[in-house]
């Protein structure tokens, strides 16, 4: 993937022609080349920020594939989301060595604290909430990713204070 | 070739073979569920798995390709065990109510069962969403799919249409459109080839029987029924006859039995269009040749999930479409105008019933376009399949019935209306009335078979050149009329995409939507292989071949018909009754918002 959009995180300041410029010049760019749907789709992922069906019909129209299909796609891989995503995603890790050291205590002041349930993004559309099988980070356990930020060893005590950070 | 060896036994097959193939050809059965040859190898069921000698695991025989020297056991008691237990965790996810599936006794997954010598269903555990949808054609039962993905193979790789995909993953994965959406908001033809397909009941024809026998059981309707010319040549093989068997007379008598008030032939509408398209072929030529504007290659519209497919796909292109009303819908016009006045009954007294191999008629006939003075031309649409089910539930013994005719003045028809159930029919058929209408010759063909366009290849075509033409057709001399066929709608597709270019070189297109034409229709009897099809397809030109009458426009009752009411083709009347319009839809339907 070496599109500069991989990383962009200015959603929200481009207008809607302007990201479908974006999204027609990454479709011309991959159109010839089998297999990659799946890059295409992670692209615009990062233009929209999420993959809502209209996005999805654009899509399989460029690439010349039945809709089906590219929802099939979507559906399939949780990475893509069919709805809008929160500004931050928290992904709380619920591999063994963080579920035996309280990662589900963790799960559930989430759940409290942000209004939601796991998969969903909170009304001010601020946090998206996931899990996820072990992040790597056993040794931290129990840990949580907001980002690219790993959080060592929290407690639902220290949730709060996290999360404040995200509203400064 | 390969040589190896299964079960002790030495063999010899063509290289890139799989076990399944190899065990097949030499009389070696292998169960298998999911796997449907020449059309669907996925390796999903899992149920046809077998010892290799060297290989760690069982191997899926569908999916394995044989290697010289390889030892392969087929059953082995780990093989037996493996298969049953597959089956039982298939089993834990589908629902057991077998007795009132419409599957029963003809399922799959049930036959599987009964031939591994399942007994009991161990595991019992969650059950997948049931999701169930009932579209004009075709009702989904997502409770019972066992995501085998045939249906997958046959709307995209058969028919190029691509509605249905698996969508999420693992234990929520579901077999349908994008998005969950319904089938009627999407792009779907309505063709059924997946129900053709589909092993167990998640795919199927909607329902019609009920409110069939409702109108039979209704005294103050008169209920016609008219039969497609596909059904007579594959309704048997419900009734066990050998594929290919012709049961027109016996067909007959089941429905007279069954309580219809007339029997009636969707064949003489057949003999109708060819009139009605046959014209309205010449006037575009004519046009087109003398300076006139006019819209070719024109193209047959007797197919209504070709209909569908083209006002979603080729929204633009609706002009090439001929503007005659697909047969059985010409018949339900027809009997509620003409023969209604004849026998002096309200037309909204009047129930038609047509016996279609088809699932998209169901949603033909709810059109809006498929109405005259505010009755329907067609009340109900049933399946070959269906009917089957209610001549079983009526207790006829249809094998032994005696042979009977369909009844006048809509029941007479030419050979040339049998073969419209088979891909190139409808062309052979017109152009026997045509050229013989321009040239006041019969057409030059052997047995008047137009041969290039017979047969089950994908796209065939034909040159007719048009020497010494009565005087009226004089503008068509020395002109070769270029027609060309397809069926399937993956044929279908690259034909129009000529058109839509404006590089096709044709006059005149027919378009099938099934593979092979009605004879393989979506509501016909399962299965459908390559073998018996071509069954059906030879059936049906003996059909032709038996009759005296061959051409369209020698039916003495066409003629009456356009003596004592139609009065010229493409006339008036015939405009009102017999012609209709399209809608413009677009992929995801979006010219209807």
């Amino acid at each position: 993937m070496s599109c500069e959009l991989e990383n962009c995180q200015c959603c929200s300041e481009i207008s809607d022609q302007q990201k479908l410029e974006m999204i027609s010049e990454v479709i011309e760019k991959y159109k010839n080349k089998e297999g990659s749907l799946i890059q295409v789709l992670h692209i615009a992922q990062n233009i929209y920020g999420y993959l809502p069906l209209e996005v999805q019909k654009i899509i399989a129209d460029g690439l010349d594939k039945p809709l089906s299909e590219v929802s099939g796609v979507v559906t399939f891989y949780s990475f893509f989301s069919t709805e809008p995503r929160g500004e931050h995603t928290i992904r709380v890790c619920l591999g063994t060595a963080c579920y035996v050291r309280g990662g589900k205590k963790i799960v559930d002041r989430l759940e409290e604290l942000l209004g939601v349930t796991v998969g969903g993004t909170t009304k001010d559309r601020k946090f998206t909430f996931e899990v996820a099988r072990c992040i790597g980070a056993c040794g931290l356990a129990p840990a949580m990713m907001i980002d690219d930020v790993v959080y060592k060893q929290v407690n639902a005590d220290k949730l709060e204070a996290i999360l404040a950070k995200y509203y400064k | 070739m390969i040589n190896l060896e299964i079960n002790g036994k030495k063999i010899s097959v063509p290289e890139g073979s799989t076990i399944m193939d190899a065990a097949k050809q030499n009389n070696i059965y292998i169960p298998n569920l999911c796997y449907l040859e020449g059309v669907h190898k996925f390796g999903s069921c899992r149920l046809c798995v077998v010892e290799v000698e060297g290989a760690r695991n069982l191997q899926a025989a569908c999916m394995v390709p044989v290697r010289e020297g390889m030892v392969v056991k087929t059953n082995t008691a780990k093989v037996r065990k493996a298969r049953k237990v597959l089956y039982e965790l298939l089993l834990s996810d589908h629902p057991k109510d077998c007795l009132s599936c419409e599957r029963n006794q003809s399922c799959e997954l049930q036959e599987i069962g009964n031939l591994l010598g399942v007994n009991e269903a161990r595991f019992e555990g969650e059950h997948s969403a049931g999701l169930e949808e009932i579209s004009p054609s075709i009702t989904r039962d997502m409770s019972k799919c066992i995501l085998c993905r045939r249906c997958i193979t046959a709307c995209n790789e058969i028919q190029g249409v691509g509605v249905l995909n698996a969508q999420n993953r693992g234990f929520k994965t579901v077999i349908g459109p994008a998005m969950d959406l319904p089938l009627n908001s999407v792009n779907c033809s309505y063709c059924g080839q997946c129900t053709v397909v589909c092993p167990v009941g998640a795919l199927q024809e909607t329902d019609a029987i009920e409110k069939v026998w409702e109108a039979i059981n209704d005294p103050q309707k008169r209920v016609v029924v008219q039969v497609a010319p596909a059904i007579r040549a594959a309704i048997g093989e419900e009734f066990g006859l050998e594929p290919g068997t012709l049961v027109t007379g016996k067909l007959v008598t089941a429905l007279r039995e069954l309580g219809f008030d007339d029997v009636f032939d969707t064949n003489f509408a057949a003999d109708l269009t060819i009139i009605e398209e046959g014209t309205e072929f010449l006037t575009r030529v004519k046009n087109a040749l003398t300076g006139g504007t006019a819209t070719l290659p024109m193209i047959t519209s007797c197919s209504p999930g070709w209909i569908k497919y083209i006002e979603h796909t080729f929204p633009e292109e609706l002009d090439h479409l001929s503007t005659c009303k697909s047969p059985h819908t010409m018949l339900g016009a027809v009997a509620k105008s003409y023969y209604a006045e004849k026998i002096n009954v309200d037309p909204k007294d009047m129930y038609v019933v047509s016996i279609m191999p088809c699932t998209a008629k169901k949603f033909e006939i709810i059109r809006p376009e498929m109405q005259n003075n505010g009755v329907p031309n067609v009340d109900a649409v049933l399946t070959t399949r269906e009917l089957a089910r209610m001549v079983k539930e009526a207790g006829i013994d249809f094998v032994n019935l005696p042979d009977s005719t369909f009844d006048n003045p809509l029941g007479l028809s030419s050979g040339a209306a049998d073969i419209f159930g088979v891909t190139g029919g409808v062309m052979e058929a017109a152009l026997r009335t045509v050229y013989e209408l321009v040239t006041g010759r019969e057409l030059p063909f052997d047995k008047l078979h137009v041969t290039p366009i017979v047969g089950l290849e994908r796209i065939k075509t034909a040159d007719l050149l048009i020497e010494n033409p009565l005087e009226e057709y004089k503008f068509l001399d020395g002109v070769t009329i270029k027609v060309a066929v397809t069926s399937g709608l993956k044929g279908a597709k690259i034909l129009l995409d000529q058109v839509a270019k404006g590089e096709s070189p044709y006059h005149f297109i027919e378009v099938m939507g099934c593979p092979g034409g009605c004879i393989s229709g979506g509501g016909q009897p399962r299965p459908t292989t390559p073998e018996i099809r071509q069954k059906r397809l030879e059936a049906i030109y003996k059909e032709d071949e038996g009759k005296e009458l061959r051409k369209s426009h020698e039916n003495e009752y066409i003629k009456k018909l356009y003596d004592e009411f139609l009065k010229e083709p493409n006339g008036h009347l015939s405009h009102e009754l017999l012609h209709t319009h399209y809608t413009k839809r677009g992929k995801y339907n979006e010219y209807l918002a």
